[in-house]
């Protein structure tokens, strides 16, 4: 029963933060249409980020989730405007805007990971904070662990809020629905666009920086989050963001049981049901 | 003889019935019409004739054999071809090469490509397109690029061509020039089913007419009945 | 519009492709050991650039696998060792990957090009952890010693690799596959209506561009020594293809081959005292491209742009 238990904590954290990392993922995807790539190096960066500050600086993860957020985001909307903004202007169609802006995420992917190596160097970070046993219901878990699982369901709900209560929530849902028909309605489509890909990047960091908080992480972490990211969009459905949130969840708790068989075909069991979705349902849980 | 046999065709979008439960019949050497509001599902009732989209229930027979559920591909080597609403031609293309496709890969006869290159010569001087050969597709004015999506569709060598809106923008002389070439097209043999909007051209080509109405056949029948009809005013009226 | 004999356009080209064959074929009679081994990498990425350019640039499916047929190449020729000659070895990696890509195509290239760009670019990770859980769990070891062979058996398999990669290029793009692929490319669905099986298509075509990566890395492993599956599936690879062939520009024959030459010397002058620079320089030359000149730098030699890249597709 405590295995159980314990199982079903375990993937309900990593499910956290798999959701975050990919309603980031999906809000650039859905609704700017950017196949984002180098999704995995913000994860990283906020988890550096919050490494350097932590053991350089003495901030408190939890402080240094107020900066790695905000400065994430600001990133992300001025590549948007910059990088994306001039992509989609020089395209002449929809297609050929989404294949280039792949090739330029690709880009940055290699652009980012190769800064931070230079900055950090390749080797294996880690920090400690609140590791102490804390014991639910007869099992022992660690705080941080409990605090990661909590605040990303935090970040999360108060996210789902932000969409479906907010002016601009609504304006990023129209936009993910029909960006013409949302831009026709009045909806300032370009800041909408760039505000997604930057809200994008912000849950990233903030992601990378609950990451940093239970795992070791390094300047080449990004790439297999990405991956997962992609597979949980597909999972809840490409364009919805509840559906990237659901699939978290789900993925993680499936991910905790293969954890708990064999940790290393943790990926490769993903992989599976990435394939098993694309043969049955690529639309996933709540497709369009 | 019947080339075209459709029963109960049927299909939704979420809740949307957007064809529902339409039977037709189509026989060789006609031209039959088909019309209706906006809306009323005539393009996706030719996307579940040519395999664009799969049907939720219903059959459809060509020239006797069920092809339903096929693939677009398989249903045009089979002798059913199609044009487009919004004209897809190849456009970095030049317009013989877009034609070659349609020769080469369409009749599934066997053709050397020396057969293809004389059918494609000869496609092209059909719909009056052979000065424009060499050009690339997305540089052909809007009436040409459509006959040259005409022509593609025809080296394919179809025993039934279903139009979609051919005279969509097209100025009056364009109207009427291809109103010539679906008469044309119907006297060298090719049945055609075609969806316009322009009244005009459809009661003076069709020999029959086929009225859809929120994914329903609402009537059927000559052009002069048709015209006639009741009920076929009032929703045309009424809309 | 050309009569009778032949002018100096028409001939240049054959000329020019017949002088740099007899230079490359003669190289290792008047080149030093270090040119040979530099203008074997330098093919390598020619052969890496120009197998992606095979698929994606007609249909505009971006294939970020390359990495994963490398590493597949590689592998192969690490575990089979000289059980077998080394052109059983190849013909093995060859196959083995045509396999691999053939599965991926026919799951993915059925859907939208979103599915496709998504599971190719994981599918170097999952060759990799796949290898590693088998190495840890059953052999125990990390890693793998390669036979070798020498660099001028290597150069001349590499060569005939590529030579046979230029000659299918060339003549896929010439023939009715080549008309399927750039008609896939502009309109699916317009393509599949003309009679094309788009699906199949694809799904063989993709297939072969995976089997020449793969012959390279079984080629190239031999000249390594040492593999495991960090080495071996490194998304470098699958990079460097993709911005190779978006400097040069997909859109004329010529524009990859530039693009990998002019890499893959910076590379040789960077990669050893600036390694994360020169990684660095690439993604900023890739993202540089895309913003100002996104037909590649083919385009301002050419000026006659033919196809352009194209993005993921709708179903047909």
């Amino acid at each position: 029963m405590e295995t159980i238990l314990g199982i079903v904590i375990s993937g309900l954290m990593i499910g956290g933060l798999y959701a975050l990392i990919a309603m980031g993922l999906s809000l650039q995807y859905g609704v700017a249409r950017v196949l984002n790539v180098s999704h995995g190096e913000f994860i990283m960066l906020g988890a550096l980020t919050t490494w350097t500050l932590y053991t350089v600086f003495g901030l408190n993860p939890l402080l240094a989730l107020a900066v790695c957020g905000p400065i994430a985001f600001a990133l992300g909307y001025v590549l948007h405007r910059t990088v994306y903004r001039r992509i989609w202007a020089s395209s002449p169609s929809p297609g050929v805007f989404e294949s280039n802006s792949l090739l330029a995420s690709f880009g940055l992917l290699f652009i980012i990971q190769n800064l931070a190596l230079f900055g950090w160097g390749p080797e294996i970070r880690g920090y400690t904070y609140l590791a102490f046993p804390v014991e639910l219901a007869g099992v022992s878990f660690g705080a941080n662990r409990l605090l990661t699982l909590g605040l990303a369901l935090l970040v999360g709900v108060t996210f789902y809020a932000f969409l479906s209560r907010t002016r601009i929530g609504k304006a990023i849902r129209a936009s993910a629905q029909d960006s013409t028909a949302a831009a026709l309605m009045g909806v300032n489509i370009n800041s909408v666009l760039a505000l997604c890909f930057g809200l994008g990047a912000g849950l990233a960091a903030i992601a990378g920086m609950l990451i940093s908080m239970c795992y070791p992480v390094h300047a080449v972490m990004g790439i297999p989050y990405t991956i997962i990211a992609m597979i949980v969009v597909v999972l809840g459905g490409l364009g919805s963001i509840p559906g990237s949130f659901l699939g978290g969840f789900v993925l993680g708790l499936i991910g905790s049981v293969v954890t708990y068989i064999e940790p290393a075909l943790t990926l490769i069991a993903y992989y599976l049901i990435f394939a098993l979705l694309l043969l049955v349902r690529p639309s996933g849980i709540m497709g369009r | 003889m019947s080339l075209l046999n459709v029963e109960g065709i049927s299909k939704h979008f979420g809740g949307l019935a957007a064809v529902s439960r339409v039977d037709l019949q189509v026989s060789e050497g006609e031209v039959v019409g088909l019309i209706g509001p906006n809306g009323a599902g005539k393009t996706t009732l030719f996307n579940l004739l040519s395999g664009a989209l799969k049907p939720n229930a219903g059959s459809i027979r060509f020239r006797g054999e069920d092809i339903t559920g096929l693939k677009p591909h398989q249903i045009c080597r089979k002798g059913l071809a199609r044009t487009f609403q919004s004209v897809k031609v190849f456009g970095a293309m030049p317009a013989s090469q877009n034609v070659l496709a349609g020769a080469i890969f369409g009749n599934p006869s066997q053709t050397s490509l020396k057969q293809a290159g004389e059918e494609v010569a000869r496609q092209l001087e059909f719909v009056g397109l052979t000065a424009q050969a060499d050009v690339p597709a997305r540089d052909l004015t809007l009436a040409n690029q459509k006959r040259l999506e005409m022509a593609r569709a025809l080296a394919t060598k179809p025993a039934l061509l279903l139009v979609d809106e051919l005279m969509a923008g097209l100025n009056p002389t364009e109207v009427a020039q291809a109103m010539e070439l679906v008469a044309e097209v119907r006297k060298r043999g090719t049945t055609v089913f075609i969806i316009e909007h322009v009244m005009k051209a459809i009661m003076n080509i069709c020999d029959r007419i086929i009225v859809l109405h929120h994914g329903e056949k609402l009537a059927e029948g000559t052009p002069q009945e048709i015209a006639t009809s009741r009920t076929v005013v009032e929703v045309y009226l009424g809309e | 519009m050309r009569t009778g004999s032949l002018s100096w356009n028409q001939l240049r080209t054959p000329a020019v492709w017949g002088v740099l064959l007899v230079a490359a074929v003669t190289l290792t009679l008047y080149a030093s050991t270090y040119s040979v081994i530099l203008i074997t990498n330098i093919l390598l990425y020619v052969i890496l650039t120009v197998s992606w350019v095979l698929f994606s640039a007609p249909t505009g499916y971006i294939s970020l696998a390359t990495a994963a047929f490398f590493g597949v190449g590689i592998y192969t020729s690490a575990i089979l060792g000289d059980q077998l000659p080394l052109p059983l070895v190849i013909l093995t990696a060859a196959v083995a990957s045509f396999g691999l890509a053939a599965i991926v195509g026919a799951l993915t290239l059925r859907l939208k090009g979103v599915y496709f760009c998504f599971f190719t670019f994981g599918l170097v990770e999952l060759i990799k952890h796949v290898l590693l859980w088998y190495e840890v769990s059953v052999t125990g070891l990390r890693g793998r010693f390669v036979v070798s062979a020498d660099h001028i058996t290597v150069y001349y398999i590499i060569l005939a690799i590529l030579a046979v990669l230029l000659l299918t290029s060339y003549l896929i793009r010439r023939s009715r596959v080549g008309l399927a692929l750039r008609s896939i490319g502009e309109s699916e669905e317009a393509a599949a209506h003309a009679g094309i099986n788009v699906s199949a298509v694809k799904t063989m075509v993709f297939a072969l561009s995976a089997v020449f990566v793969a012959a390279a890395g079984a080629a190239m492993a031999r000249r390594w020594g040492y593999v495991d599956p960090y080495i071996a599936f490194d998304y470098l690879y699958s990079f460097t293809a993709v911005a190779m062939a978006v400097f040069g520009g997909v859109s004329r024959f010529a524009g990859p081959i530039v693009g990998a030459v002019a890499f893959a010397y910076l590379r040789e002058l960077l990669i050893t005292r600036f390694p994360y620079i020169y990684m660095l320089v690439m993604g900023l030359v890739l993202v540089v491209t895309i913003l100002f000149l996104p037909q590649g730098l083919i385009e301002l030699a050419t000026k006659a742009p033919w196809r352009r890249l194209r993005g993921p597709r709708e179903p047909a």
